[in-house]
């Protein structure tokens, strides 16, 4: 048992060591100014615009069940006048963020992931290093980058998108003065709200990218191999997000 | 040859192990190479040849710096590599090309864009001469016409030509070669033969070359090197190794089911 515990703690720490070096690795990249400009762009494209569609979806579909939900709860209560604020706050908070980083981590990281491990096994990373190129600068930083600014962005408009749901719900119910459901919002809704939002985004974005890039650079020499690395990078990226959100939550809404 | 020359790879006790996942430890060290020692001269063609799994590929990526040595010494171009960091290595890497077994082309760019991709990142060249030299080196390959190609579009021999022209691209001083007419039509094969003697000859390129293919190596190589289990069997001329008398070399050359070598 203590076999199995010490070789755990070791494999953690491995995988702890290996994305730090990959960190600072695309900081290097970055402070040097060596970014591949063209890829960049591609993967700003790619992470963006396919990831759009899904979380649009995604957030559209919550931002109605939260609306529906606080419709209900707000008329109970006898606050239905606040009811489009309540969904805001809840969407800017945690659900926009949250769940911007799920679609990401399913839609682009996975990508990543499998794209750079295929290259792994068919020695395209080894022939990258053989013409003096550093796959961290050449693959790993673009994506970092697009994720940095993509991410956010997705975020942005996840949380409008989600409020728009809310209201969607507040139209067809009976309880909720309509007019009033985004009048609420200015005036309740703090900026620092949607900025945290924001923050978190970037942050998700950071962790979506590494894990992403980090298994498909670890892809063991087998075909197999990138099913199973592109399954543990959405694996990975959900459980960190989940923490990194509750270390989050506790720093920019201090009690 | 000139193998009063100080040699430009030099090689000495070489072992290493390659790691391969195991179910019970997590991690597991094979062992590939055990003691291995040999010098490249300048413009001298060396062939290493051996069993599948001998370690001959893996003797290329330790030279290219690809994986890291467990023990021994390596000197490429006067330089020890061992212990070196990427930066330093990427310095080595500049002088020497390397044409892998299966191309391994960057299948999101096109068939120029992959030959052009080291002379864009190592020079300072214009567009036009790069287009120039992406045109002469495809030509070399018999690759004109297919500028456009993704890689996914070329035939397995189609991409090694490709491959060998990308690695050549930069002019290096070294060129690795992991089994280059494997996967080729016996034309295609002999005019990729021609070219490393070609190369020797006009540029006194170096070139370590890898095969099965016990003809070709004998027609192009200055001197052979034979693996067995991750030990050097004998390292000398195609004529010494035909007259040997070492029974490995003897079963490996003519292709025996009977011999030392176990089947």
């Amino acid at each position: 048992m203590f076999t199995a515990l010490g070789r755990q703690v070791i494999g953690f720490l491995r995988y702890l060591g290996e994305t730090t070096a990959l960190q600072f690795g695309i900081w290097r990249a970055l402070i040097g100014r060596r970014l591949e400009y063209r890829t960049s762009v591609q993967q700003l494209a790619e992470i963006g615009v396919n990831s759009l569609s899904i979380a649009v979806v995604t957030l559209l579909f919550s931002g109605m069940v939260i609306g529906y939900h606080m419709s209900v709860q707000a008329s109970k209560l006898g606050v239905s006048g606040v009811a489009g604020w309540l969904v805001a706050e809840t969407m800017c908070r945690e659900l926009g963020p949250v769940l911007v980083a799920f679609v990401v981590a399913a839609r682009a990281g996975s990508a990543m992931a499998a794209e750079i491990g295929s290259m792994k096994v068919t020695e395209q990373i080894d022939a990258l290093r053989a013409m003096a190129t550093d796959p961290v600068e050449y693959l790993v930083a673009p994506r970092y980058v697009a994720c940095l600014v993509m991410v956010p962005l997705l975020v942005l408009i996840g949380d409008a998108v989600g409020v728009t749901g809310g209201y969607l719900m507040a139209v067809i119910s009976p309880d909720i003065n309509q007019t009033v459901y985004f009048d609420s919002i200015p005036g309740n809704l703090a900026t620092w709200t949607v900025m945290a939002g924001i923050i978190k985004g970037v942050v998700f974005g950071m962790i979506i990218a590494i894990v992403g890039c980090h298994q498909g650079l670890t892809t063991r020499m087998a075909t197999e191999e990138v099913g199973r690395a592109t399954t543990r990078s959405v694996v990975y990226s959900i459980m960190l997000i989940y923490a990194a959100n509750l270390i989050l939550t506790t720093i920019l809404y201090p009690s | 040859m000139a193998t009063a020359e100080a040699p430009v790879i030099r090689v000495r006790d070489m072992v290493y192990y390659a790691e391969e996942p195991s179910l019970l430890n997590g991690r597991h060290f094979k062992p590939i190479l055990d003691g291995v020692s040999f010098q490249v001269y300048p413009g001298e063609v060396f062939g290493i040849m051996g069993m599948s799994g001998a370690g001959k590929t893996s003797i290329l990526r330790l030279l290219m710096g690809l994986v890291p040595v467990a023990s021994g010494d390596i000197e490429v171009l006067g330089r020890s590599i061992v212990g070196m960091s990427e930066q330093q290595l990427n310095e080595v890497r500049m002088e020497m090309g390397m044409c892998f077994q299966y191309a391994a082309l960057l299948d999101s760019l096109t068939v120029a864009e992959n030959v052009a991709f080291a002379i864009r990142r190592r020079t300072e060249l214009p567009n036009d001469e790069i287009k120039r030299k992406v045109a002469e080196h495809l030509e070399i390959v018999g690759m004109v016409g297919h500028e456009e190609k993704m890689p996914a579009e070329l035939s397995g021999g189609m991409k090694k030509r490709v491959g060998i022209a990308r690695a050549l691209a930069t002019n290096p001083q070294i060129m690795l070669y992991d089994e280059p007419s494997a996967g080729l039509d016996p034309i295609m094969a002999s005019v990729i033969d021609e070219l490393i003697v070609r190369l020797r000859e006009e540029f006194q390129m170096t070139s370590v070359v890898v095969t099965h293919e016990v003809d070709e190596l004998f027609d192009i190589a200055d001197r052979i090197m034979m693996i067995y289990q991750g030990r050097v069997i004998s390292c000398d001329s195609p004529a010494a190794l035909h007259e040997s008398e070492n029974g490995y070399v003897q079963q490996f050359i003519r292709g025996q089911a009977e011999g030392p070598i176990a089947v």
